[in-house]
């Protein structure tokens, strides 16, 4: 029988059951790769659901430092035998099937083109605990012991992990550093170790960090600055104000006081969320919101009322599929244009895509600075395969030097000396005008806060020229944004091309990967990573330059191909839909398939 | 509709108040409501209300929905900040606002339309908060702006100008303030400023969630035979509790009354409120039994006017989250960033 041999180079999957506490023996076997110097890139597929259903943790092993999704599954840890017929059907001919053998399965249950590898891991937990609780979360440990040696991934990783998670409490050290041996000795004692598919160590992880992009965006906005947080509870999102929570607790309370330099609203829902938002960052304070597309929808009449009474918010939008209970809890990158056009009357926002845990901590605190100096909401557009995976990504870093730009404020004195201060003035050319806070000066400078009916002074207007002005300078302000929002990255292939490809957000790994393939087969792409929109004039130049681009996204509607239509006035005909939107996150293998029967009918027609 | 500007010059003997302003500071431009609007009397009752606080107008940030009465911030305190917010919002606004800065003194505009039907959530979640603000109901059963619906407020068999009858049973927006934990609850009537301005004073004043209805007559659409929130209807059924005078911090009560006449609460800020009862039984700090008599004259068809709860040691939102004594808005990066030597101690931990 063949046997899939691969050192540093598999894709693990585990099948449990929700609410029995695997994820977190899931995660102890990453991370006990990655201390191997090997990268690894998991994914948790959950149900809406909290305990008994089935849930499942995709791990990717992969010592180039591939982290998207590669698709197929080289071992099959059937810990479910709820869904046993369907995860063995998964396992790629050749690849292995790890079980609790305690109770005898029918043959016919097994494949013949797979490896199989028992262990009574019911049976072991049982004759050594007695306590339930106990009894399921050392039945973990002990699958991870034996997957340790199966695996070749040292004892020595475990242990010291296991001392620094639970350093000061020796009992638990060890107990599970005995259980994780109950497992490896069994495999060492009764089955052929280690498999075709293996660890080996190296030295390709380095100072990474292994975090997840909830609460990278969290902690993006405590470095940020944000002050004031609302939201109401929606997956895959409500870990992004959790996070915040956690952060502010720890470095926001006054140790003198125990007072909180910081406040966080769980509000009746997303219309109140964004209000209370709103309503700070009209008073000066730098906050934000964090929902998913639903919210978004519930949301849009406040987001235009910011657009155009031209108030700072930031909204951190963790795209899923939707509406439904289900779906939801799988990614998609399918809320583009209802945000980029939230609302009634001509509107266009300000939206950033970060690509992994690092990009969602730094898009997050430069979307509080751009909401400042702007004035507008500002999207950052994350999405469920990296805010609720960990993934490993480069340090997270801080400029101790920089200052926080809060924008055009006028200030009190500004106004005492007799500045001139018309709130929807362009006075600096550059469509964004001054502002005050609330309160600032006992004479100057007040004024009120409307949508659209006013004039350069805010002074209450239905005069067609006012609303002109108006709306004329908000487009000014959005081709200022373009030159301040991050810019877009080009990767040129090695020879010179007329295919260009763009992409944004969490499917970078995939793509990277993609554009290796590609090119090792001859095929030649260039390829430039969207940072955010609006879309600057290198956009523009990239689609110019290239015969035929290729825009990939996770949507049914190609909604990015749209945006790029719409707002810089290509030729559809030349951009082509790479569309991947069942729910699971993007592979490699799907847009190398792509492009090459894509590349293989141009060259029939030629 | 257009912009007047109200003529600047003052006349010299216009008396100035403790902080040097005199009540035309407090004005703003003239009102574009209806003649005879009871809102109008609301605004002015705010402009005195303000005027004899010594309240600095800057220092009053005015937020409101949408709808006739979300329109009369225009109208008063032009020299405070002012947010025309989204219909039935005015309370997630003004909490937000509220939480950036503390030190303001927040006043919410609100009608019965914009709070009691679209809004009603808002409403009700604000109070539950206890957010710290002055929040003044327009109430006159009517949708003005779109001529003449009935909102949720309208009584039961309550008659348009049209002549259809309200089928719908009334959302009593002070019974909510009490039950959801509103420490400052009223009602009053446009039409008796004698006792709304001592209200809205003692409202301002309060430190917590306080909230007054004021029932306010439509003159265009809701001030016929058959309305119950006409000005005739509501003449003949107010029902005070009581008649207020708001007595500053610090400042000698003079009045006399026999005893077990006047009830004085002292609120958190030294002010007091003094309370001539017109009912012998009523205790404004019972928050029960205000609601057991809100029910029982509701049942008899009577309107009950005056304060009708007060706490007089309020909490409210910032208490909740025991947020810094100075206004979230005044921080800077130093402030508020942990830095790069506890990012590289996080990275460290992710490792």
């Amino acid at each position: 029988m063949k046997r899939i041999e691969a050192v540093n180079d598999f894709v693990i999957k585990f099948a449990n059951i929700n609410g029995s506490g695997s994820a977190s023996a899931n995660e102890l076997f990453s991370r006990a790769v990655m201390r191997m110097g090997v990268p690894v890139s998991p994914r948790n597929i959950f149900p809406s659901n909290i305990q008994g259903m089935p849930t499942w943790y995709e791990a990717r092993v992969c010592e180039k430092g591939y982290h998207g999704r590669r698709g197929g599954v080289d071992m099959m840890v059937a810990m479910n035998p709820q869904t046993w017929a369907a995860d063995i059907a998964e396992i790629e001919p050749g690849g292995y099937l790890f079980y609790d053998s305690t109770r005898p399965i029918p043959t016919s249950m097994f494949r013949d083109d797979v490896h199989n590898m028992g262990v009574p891991l019911t049976e072991i937990t049982n004759a050594a605990y007695t306590d339930p609780r106990q009894r399921q979360l050392f039945k973990n440990i002990i699958y991870v012991g034996a997957l340790s040696a199966l695996l070749d991934v040292d004892a020595d990783v475990f242990e010291k992990l296991f001392s620094e998670q639970f350093k000061g409490k020796e009992r638990l050290l060890d107990s599970n550093i005995k259980a994780l041996h109950m497992g490896r000795d069994y495999v060492k004692q009764h089955l052929q170790y280690p498999l075709g598919i293996r660890v080996s160590r190296s030295d390709k992880v380095g100072n990474q960090i292994f975090t997840d992009g909830n609460s990278a965006a969290g902690l993006g906005c405590v470095y940020g600055g944000a002050t004031v947080a609302a939201w109401y509870p929606i997956t895959p999102s409500s870990s992004v104000p959790e996070a915040f929570q956690k952060y502010c607790d720890k470095f926001r309370t006054e140790e003198a006081t125990g007072q909180h330099k910081y406040a966080i609203v769980q509000a009746e829902d997303e219309l109140a969320s964004i209000g209370m938002a709103i309503g700070a960052g009209w008073n000066g304070a730098r906050a934000f919101t964090a929902t998913s597309g639903a919210g978004i929808s519930l949301m849009t009449e406040f987001i235009g009322l910011a657009y155009f009474a031209e108030i700072p918010v930031t909204l951190i939008n963790v795209q899923r599929g939707g509406p439904s209970t289900g779906m939801p809890t799988r990614t998609q990158q399918s809320d583009l244009l209802s945000c980029a056009y939230a609302s009634h009357g001509d509107t266009k926002h300000v939206l950033l895509f970060p690509q992994d845990p690092y990009e969602c901590f730094t898009h997050s605190a430069a979307a509080l600075d751009l909401a400042d100096r702007l004035q507008t909401p500002i999207f950052v557009m994350s999405d469920l395969d990296i805010g609720m995976n960990q993934r490993l990504c480069k340090p997270f870093d801080w400029d101790d030097t920089k200052e926080y730009d809060r924008g055009k404020v006028m200030t009190a004195a500004e106004l005492e000396a007799g500045k001139d201060f018309g709130r929807y003035n362009d006075v600096d050319g550059d469509g964004i005008p001054w502002r005050t806070y609330p309160g600032t000066h006992p004479k100057r400078g007040s004024y009120f806060t409307r949508g659209t009916s006013k004039d350069a002074y805010a002074r209450y207007s239905e005069r067609g020229p006012d609303y002109i002005y108006n709306m004329e300078r908000l487009l000014k302000k959005f081709k200022t944004a373009a030159t301040l929002v991050p810019q877009p990255l080009l990767r040129n292939a090695k020879e010179k091309t007329p295919l260009g490809a763009i992409y944004f957000g969490s499917t970078a790994p995939a793509m990277r990967e993609a554009l290796d393939v590609l090119e090792d087969a001859g095929v030649h792409v260039d390829a430039m990573r969207l940072q955010a929109f609006p879309f600057p004039q290198s956009v523009l130049d990239f689609i110019n330059s290239h015969e035929r681009v290729f825009v990939v996204e996770q949507n049914r509607d190609a909604q990015m191909r749209t945006m790029l239509i719409n707002e810089l006035e290509v030729d559809p005909a030349k951009m082509v839909r790479v569309l991947h939107y069942d729910g699971t996150p993007i592979t490699a293998r799907f847009i190398v398939a792509a492009i090459q029967n894509s590349v293989a009918t141009l060259k029939e027609t030629v | 509709m257009t912009f007047i500007a109200k003529p600047r010059l003052h006349h010299p003997s216009l008396t100035k108040n403790k902080v040097g302003y005199t009540r035309r500071d407090y004005e703003g431009p003239v009102s574009t409501l209806c003649a005879g609007c009871g809102h109008d009397s609301i605004s002015a009752a705010i402009i005195q209300a303000c005027w004899e606080l010594d309240i600095e107008p800057h220092r009053v940030a005015k937020l409101s929905g949408i709808g006739c009465s979300s329109k009369t911030p225009t109208y008063f305190l032009g020299a405070s900040h002012g947010f025309n917010t989204v219909h039935g919002r005015m309370p997630s606004v003004l909490t937000g606002a509220n939480l950036a800065n503390r030190e303001l003194l927040y006043l919410g505009v609100s009608g019965d339309g914009d709070s009691a039907s679209i809004g009603l959530g808002q409403f009700a979640n604000a109070m539950r908060r206890g957010v710290n603000m002055a929040y003044i109901v327009f109430n006159n059963g009517v949708y003005g702006l779109t001529k003449g619906q009935f909102s949720a407020t309208a009584d039961r068999g309550s008659k348009s100008k049209k002549g259809a009858v309200n089928n719908d049973s009334p959302v009593d927006l002070v019974s909510l303030a009490l039950q959801l934990g509103a420490t400052y609850v009223a009602r009053s009537f446009s039409g008796d400023k004698e006792q709304l301005i001592p209200l809205i004073k003692g409202a301002m004043s309060h430190g917590g969630a306080a909230f007054i209805d004021v029932i306010s007559p439509c003159v265009t659409f809701n001030n016929h035979g058959g309305s119950t929130k006409s000005y005739d209807y509501v003449r003949q059924h107010n029902a005070a509790v009581s008649r207020i005078d708001f007595v500053p911090a610090g400042a000698e009560i003079t009045t006399q009354y026999a005893p077990g006449e006047v009830v004085q609460v002292e609120q958190h800020d030294g002010s007091v409120l003094s309370l001539r009862k017109l009912h012998s039984d009523y205790d404004p700090t019972d928050r029960y039994a205000a609601m057991a008599y809100m029910q029982q004259h509701l049942a008899r068809g009577e309107i009950v006017t005056g304060l009708l709860y007060v706490d007089p040691l309020p909490t409210d939102l910032h208490t909740s989250l025991n947020t810094v004594a100075a206004p979230l808005n005044s921080f800077n990066a130093a402030q508020l960033n942990p830095g790069a030597a506890a990012l590289e101690k996080i990275n460290a931990a992710l490792r």
